[in-house]
């Protein structure tokens, strides 16, 4: 129990998938307009690395190893397309602002790269609390990324308000907001690793 | 007049990196030169202007008319991945020159989202055959011209003294970031050709 959960700390702050490897960047940027997205594009990808962590770890012995990679694109795209129709049954409305990110959660190189790197070699629990710590870290990223820009763009937070909209700047939100604040994000964080 | 709109429109006011974020890894993974960036941009316009004809026939000839669009994020994802593998062997054996140019750049394709994700646009934006390959061939000359203005600039910055923490990725961003405003400058010009 104890290993699984230093696999879970691991994927947060260690092996953070946007902040230290780097992966995911596309809907990293694209779906951090406010922070109500950017949590709902993590989650959805938490799902999607949760389940094909699990089924991929027990498919391990089944799956040869010449043709595994096209093997885990169609778990992984299985799961994708099934948040997509839950989704879009259910929160219509979330579904249309995270568009086309939802299926593309497919190419997303965090959910292979996991799957490859981690799910094929260990155990089912490992691979789920695995994919439950890469999800969070995701999860997390996103939230705050999502937030400073809502909150520079519109001064809110999950649509609270913290200061007045006029002072905010709308660059925050559009384009060019998502690439400085991330670099800014990043930059604080690799400051604060090698202190 | 009605193509030279989605041409202008893909090309510069929706910019696939700086408007759509779409391809950003191999964007920010490729882009310290300039001649990794032409190879990658050429790459990227031969595969996805015929992963975008082979996926629409495929959605119109098959999932539309027996009902299985829900397949279609499958379909496309395998499509695409055996087609890139394809390439490269028919690229191998009729023109060892551009598969010398385009060789390494081919297995990187498989995961770039543009293309999955042009094959998903065009059939969400209800284009017909002809419009969808103008539409995706724009957008890879979007995608080309992005590498390319961005590559350069990253040339020079390898040169010049930035902090520690900068370094890489984050001034890569910003760098980014101030490119995608001055793209904001050609948000307007398609309702000139409405």
């Amino acid at each position: 129990m104890n290993n699984n959960l230093k696999v879970l700390i691991n994927g947060v702050i260690k092996e953070n998938p946007i902040f230290v490897l780097l992966l995911g960047m596309c809907p990293t940027l694209a779906t951090t307009s406010s922070a109500i997205n950017g949590m709902s594009m993590g989650l959805a990808t938490m799902f999607v690395l949760i389940c094909s962590n699990m089924v991929i770890s027990m498919l391990k012995n089944v799956i040869p190893d010449m043709v595994r990679i096209p093997a885990y694109i169609v778990v992984i795209a299985t799961f994708v397309t099934i948040i997509e129709m839950v989704m879009k049954a259910y929160v219509p409305a979330l579904a249309d602002s995270l568009g086309i990110f939802i299926p593309l959660i497919v190419v997303n190189c965090i959910v292979l790269g996991r799957a490859e790197a981690f799910a094929s070699k260990n155990g089912v629990f490992a691979s789920i609390f695995d994919g439950a710590g890469m999800g969070l870290g995701f999860t997390l990223s996103l939230t705050v990324l999502g937030a400073l820009r809502e909150l520079m763009g519109t001064g809110r937070i999950f649509s609270i308000n913290i200061y007045p909209e006029q002072y905010g700047s709308l660059l925050f939100v559009l384009a060019p907001g998502a690439f400085i604040v991330l670099g800014y994000l990043i930059a604080i964080f690799n400051k604060l690793q090698h202190k | 007049m009605e193509f030279i709109g989605i041409i202008i429109v893909a090309i510069f006011v929706n910019n696939v990196v700086f408007s759509q974020f779409l391809g950003i890894c191999p964007f920010l993974g490729v882009s310290k030169k300039v001649d990794t960036a032409i190879g990658m941009g050429l790459a990227v316009t031969f595969v996805l202007t015929i992963a975008t004809i082979v996926t629409f026939l495929l959605q119109k000839g098959i999932l539309e008319p027996f009902g299985l669009e829900y397949l279609q994020t499958i379909t496309f994802i395998l499509v695409i991945a055996s087609l890139v593998q394809m390439v490269e062997i028919v690229l191998k054996k009729i023109s060892p020159a551009l598969y010398q140019a385009l060789g390494v750049f081919l297995p990187l394709i498989t995961t770039n989202c543009v293309i999955l994700g042009v094959a998903i646009l065009v059939i969400q934006k209800d284009y017909n055959l002809l419009e969808s390959v103008i539409y995706a061939v724009a957008t890879a000359l979007g995608y080309a011209m992005a590498l390319i203005i961005f590559s350069s600039i990253r040339e020079q910055m390898a040169l010049t003294k930035i902090p520690k923490a900068m370094e890489g990725i984050p001034i890569a961003l910003i760098t980014a970031g101030i490119i995608a405003m001055s793209f904001m400058g050609f948000s307007g010009i398609d309702q000139v050709f409405k």
